[in-house]
């Protein structure tokens, strides 16, 4: 054999190889934190309150905790998302200075880390004097939450066939009426993706509501609530020095990724479902 | 819906219509007022990176004007009830962790995208591609979970024999579980990058008689690199910024790290572990905010530069 073919031999044990490594990365990762916390589930982890300092009972205050912050910051995020997403389109601001602004703005505010959007959290909530709470927390997640809702429905906006706006408007439709009606059918699908993808990071993200939240045991009856979540459940109860509380992180954190996995599927199957509609 | 297609209202409808027909002036002035509604959100992201950079700025002079940042930076005396404040020992272990994390995961995420983009096959991708966004939306408490769980004894076992610190909570422990969590960034960047490399390219190197290999090496790589820099500084900027998972498996101990196996303590942490001390203590809430500041900088600047280099690449495909 030359040397030419060694080498390409080589490379591509060493690809198959570093592939095989990422995802097998992924399957150790998901394999462990269920195989470790599903024994340790059980219906009262999902039903109950804590009870006895972590001991007894479950963690129904951090699901629910979870849930309406990434409800709560999912719905603040698509309000001023689905707009910018539009208004980067080519028709509106697309080629302008101001949208290559905006584009790098979102890339910026993409790439800074959540623990920052919690020190922004916490700094507006010190000079508004509020204290840790559900609405700090949907403040802090919808700004984690914007950017990446953003790209991923701007990526689909681009896949929308050029012909298909050409001919709205020599129908003589106006932009808004090419958008709402036309458009809109198209990145359905990935509107939908971008919102659930989002509000998988919402629930999960433990650095945004650490500084903005404060952390209960007892459900919120109000915004203005401190509120637990599912990551600061696990963060905290592994920190306990007893086994057993320790066995309900486990627990936890089998609960989130099954929360988050189910949303990533929910996603998937919306956006087939919606693609029926998509001209390509 | 379908009606606004049929023939015959078409007609009454064209915008280059003179404004005097009233439904067409008014059909212009809602598609008006609706960019405008929309131009406002847009505005606003840029006035959040300004407002977000300011409030972190003007939180942290009270510190800055006490010391130089050079002094703060560079000083590792960290006693805050003593006024000390020197961030060296967090920014040493921020470094390292990082760094380890890109060592580990910049080969093999760039093997693993060449071999998306260039030889797995359609049915392959359409399997592993998803798999791969999937590992970018485990949380990052699941992977700190996952790394006390399975890297720490690990490293543990590890550090008893190598070193004096046999707990594994190390710099070592922080990087691997790191350097899962960079890995589907730098990938899907570099797949992406690598697959607007124009056909023809491939095609001219392969026509000359160049293995498919040789094609990626000379060909491929070359002319996506500046692209591939742009993923691996994404990733870099990612896991310099990542909080929960690292604090979970990395130690904590406020000291300059000499070996892997050596407990750290990194930036994100030091805000994560302290903002709820920081109002009793005099200036070290600016203390906190410093170190929240450094992080968006260092951040900020990889991302611009990483921004930039991709509208370029992009710009060249279309």
């Amino acid at each position: 054999m030359d040397k030419r073919k060694l080498e390409e031999a080589l490379f591509k044990v060493l690809m198959v190889l570093s592939t095989l490594i990422v995802m097998g990365s992924l399957t150790v990762v998901m394999v462990i934190v269920l195989m470790r916390g599903l024994p340790a589930l059980n219906l009262a982890m999902l039903t109950q309150l804590p009870r006895d300092l972590d001991r007894q009972g479950g963690v129904l205050n951090a699901i629910v905790g979870s849930l309406l912050i990434g409800l709560g910051a999912t719905a603040a995020a698509m309000i001023l998302s689905v707009p910018i997403v539009f208004y980067l389109q080519k028709d509106y601001a697309g080629r302008s200075r101001l949208a290559s602004v905006v584009r790098l703005a979102l890339d910026i505010l993409w790439g800074i880390p959540s623990i920052v959007y919690g020190a922004f959290g916490l700094i507006i909530m010190l000079y508004l004097g509020m204290h840790g709470s559900l609405l700090g927390g949907i403040i802090a997640i919808s700004l984690v939450e914007l950017p990446i809702m953003v790209r991923a429905m701007d990526e689909v906006m681009r896949l929308v066939p050029k012909g298909l706006k050409d001919a709205s408007y020599a129908l003589g439709a106006t932009r808004l009426e090419t958008t709402t009606r036309v458009i809109w059918r198209q990145v359905l699908p990935g509107i939908v993706t971008g919102i659930l993808l989002a509000f998988g990071r919402g629930i999960g993200d433990a650095a945004g509501v650490l500084l903005t939240t404060g952390y209960t045991d007892k459900l919120p009856t109000s915004l203005m609530d401190p509120v637990g979540s599912l990551p600061l459940a696990i963060f905290n109860l592994l920190l306990s020095p007893f086994p057993e509380v320790q066995q309900r992180a486990y627990a936890s954190g089998a609960i989130l990724l099954a929360m988050v996995l189910l949303v990533s599927i929910i996603a998937r199957v919306l956006a087939r479902r919606f693609e029926r509609h998509v001209v390509r | 819906m379908a009606t606004r297609f049929e023939t015959g209202r078409g007609d009454q409808v064209a915008p280059s219509l003179p404004a005097s027909e009233k439904g067409a002036a008014f059909r212009r002035l809602k598609d008006r007022a609706a960019a405008a509604v929309m131009a406002v959100p847009s505005v606003l992201v840029i006035g959040l990176v300004l407002a977000i950079t300011l409030a972190l700025v003007v939180k942290a002079l009270p510190i800055l004007s006490t010391k130089s940042l050079a002094h703060l930076l560079l000083s590792s005396s960290w006693h805050p009830l003593r006024g000390e404040f020197g961030f060296y020992a967090f920014i040493i272990g921020t470094l390292s962790v990082t760094g380890l994390a890109m060592a580990i995961s910049v080969p093999i995420s760039i093997l693993t995208a060449i071999f998306f983009a260039e030889y797995a096959g359609r049915r392959l991708r359409a399997v592993a591609k998803p798999l791969v966004d999937l590992l970018a939306g485990i949380p990052s408490v699941v992977y700190g979970l996952f790394g006390v769980l399975a890297i720490v004894p690990v490293v543990g076992a590890l550090g008893a024999r190598f070193s004096d610190n046999p707990t594994g909570y190390s710099v070592l422990a922080g990087g691997i579980v790191l350097s899962i969590m960079v890995f589907p960034i730098i990938i899907s960047v570099a797949e992406e990058v690598m697959r607007s490399v124009p056909r023809e390219a491939r095609e001219a190197s392969l026509a000359l008689g160049a293995t498919k290999w040789q094609t990626v090496r000379h060909v491929v790589v070359p002319s996506a690199l500046t692209g591939l820099v742009a993923a691996v500084v994404l990733g870099f900027a990612r896991a310099f910024g990542e909080t929960m998972a690292v604090l979970m498996v990395v130690g904590n101990v406020v000291k300059v790290p000499h070996s892997i196996f050596d407990a750290a303590y990194p930036l994100p942490a030091l805000i994560a572990n302290n903002y709820g001390e920081m109002m009793s203590i005099r200036l070290y809430d600016g203390a906190i905010m410093l170190a929240a500041l450094l992080l968006l900088v260092v951040v900020l600047v990889f991302n611009v530069a990483a921004a930039i280099v991709l509208q370029r690449v992009a710009r060249r495909v279309a």
